[in-house]
């Protein structure tokens, strides 16, 4: 029971602490609910749809399926993470300009909310999955233990929700003036922390061979599997043994994202034309 | 001359390509694959060796039903694997040690090790 407890809050704080986020990222936003919802709906579906499919998965593309669609999912969850931060940068200025308030206008772009059901979507098909797997070798398996575990289940469930619960009344509990760049600076560690787990998933197909060397070993000192590091992990990426390339493309995301916001941010006439070259020297970097 | 030259000139080709073929047969034969079988919830074998500083491919059938996730921390995958599916992963090559992985569904009975030396 304690197993089954210990797997399913787990992976319910990993997805439910991204959805806490997003929720106070676009509290009083008009329709964000209804986005949200829509992103945790198609997740629960596509989790299920991706167990159902993890023997196929895993054997397309010679092997590597399961690893390139993981990979694959993560990089573009970060492109929408950067990119509703980018585009928040823009428009909050512009806004701010015009109508002197950096309030509820600010924050009702309905194509950055898109962006942001994705992520949602994608967190909560990753983390789902593996709790259906889970849930079906259960069933599968049958035996007279399975009501325990199924109780274990669903108490990891609670747990889970009021962990991804308490992020979000934390968040909400900053004064709104902060709200933002609170926000949108979790937001930008959230996303390097994706785009390294999205790396590692390359470097286990054997896609990406360079800089595979251990950076750090901190498992002695906190690991990412004890509750603290796990959070840690979703917050802002935390791995006790993460691979240089996992690193360096951490730190990278940072600058990108930072960078990118500030450029656009700030721009004016001749602006736009600082930022596109920051985004071609960035992309560069990325190579 | 003339004559001579494009023999010369296959003939180096053809003994290029033997040489590639011997230096790709070469590699593939310093490849390290383990396999593994999962059945019952339990790795076969417990404890697989190989050597230090090379890539390494695991291999894992798993003869259970049910679905199981194969995981390491340290040699840095995590894998799903179907119900009577079989997976393939690539390892980095390793410094010596023993190397733990697991079951994530299992955790605390399904354990294995990789000792490289």
């Amino acid at each position: 029971m304690l197993g089954a407890l210990i797997i399913v809050f787990r992976e319910v704080i990993e997805a439910g602490i991204i959805v806490g986020i997003i929720l106070a990222v676009t509290r009083g936003v008009a329709r964000s609910r209804l986005w949200i919802s829509v992103g945790v709906v198609a997740g629960v579906l596509g989790a299920s749809l991706v167990a159902a499919f993890a023997g196929a998965l895993a054997n397309a593309l010679e092997g590597v399926g399961q690893e390139v669609f993981n990979g694959s999912i993560l990089a573009f969850a970060v492109v929408m993470l950067a990119w509703h931060n980018i585009w928040m940068a823009t428009h909050g200025r512009q806004m701010a300009a015009e109508a002197r308030q950096l309030g509820e206008e600010v924050r009702s772009g309905a194509r950055s909310l898109a962006a942001l059901a994705i992520v949602v979507g994608v967190a909560v098909m990753r983390e789902g999955s593996e709790i259906a797997l889970f849930l079906y070798g259960l069933a599968a398996a049958g035996g007279s233990d399975a009501p325990s575990l199924i109780i274990g289940g669903l108490l990891g469930l609670i747990a889970g929700s009021a962990v991804s619960a308490l992020t979000f009344f934390g968040l909400v509990a900053i004064p709104q003036r902060h709200l933002f760049r609170v926000t949108t600076i979790l937001i930008t560690f959230l996303a390097a922390g994706l785009a390294a787990q999205s790396v590692a998933f390359f470097q286990q197909a054997g896609l990406v061979v360079a800089l595979s060397e251990t950076a750090w070993d901190t498992s002695n000192i906190l690991s990412d599997t004890s509750l603290f590091g796990r959070v840690l992990h979703t917050l802002i990426g935390y791995s006790d043994q993460p691979s240089m390339l996992q690193v360096m493309v951490y730190i990278a995301t940072l600058a990108a994202i930072f960078g990118l916001s500030k450029a656009f941010s700030s721009r004016g006439g001749a602006g736009s034309r600082v930022a596109k070259s920051a985004s071609a020297s960035s992309n560069a970097h990325a190579a | 001359m003339r004559t001579i030259r494009p023999s010369s000139y296959a003939r180096r080709v053809a003994a290029f390509a033997i040489a590639l073929l011997a230096a790709t047969q070469s590699a593939r034969a310093e490849e390290v694959v383990i396999h593994l079988v999962l059945k019952d919830h339990r790795f076969q074998p417990q404890e697989s060796s190989a050597p230090a500083g090379q890539r390494i491919t695991i291999e894992l059938t798993n003869q259970d039903p049910t679905p199981a996730e194969l995981e390491s921390k340290t040699l840095r995958f995590e894998k799903v694997v179907a119900g009577g599916g079989k997976i393939t992963m690539q390892v980095r090559p390793l410094v010596p040690g023993r190397y733990r992985f697991y079951d994530d569904y299992h955790e605390d009975t399904t354990e294995g090790f990789l000792v490289v030396r």
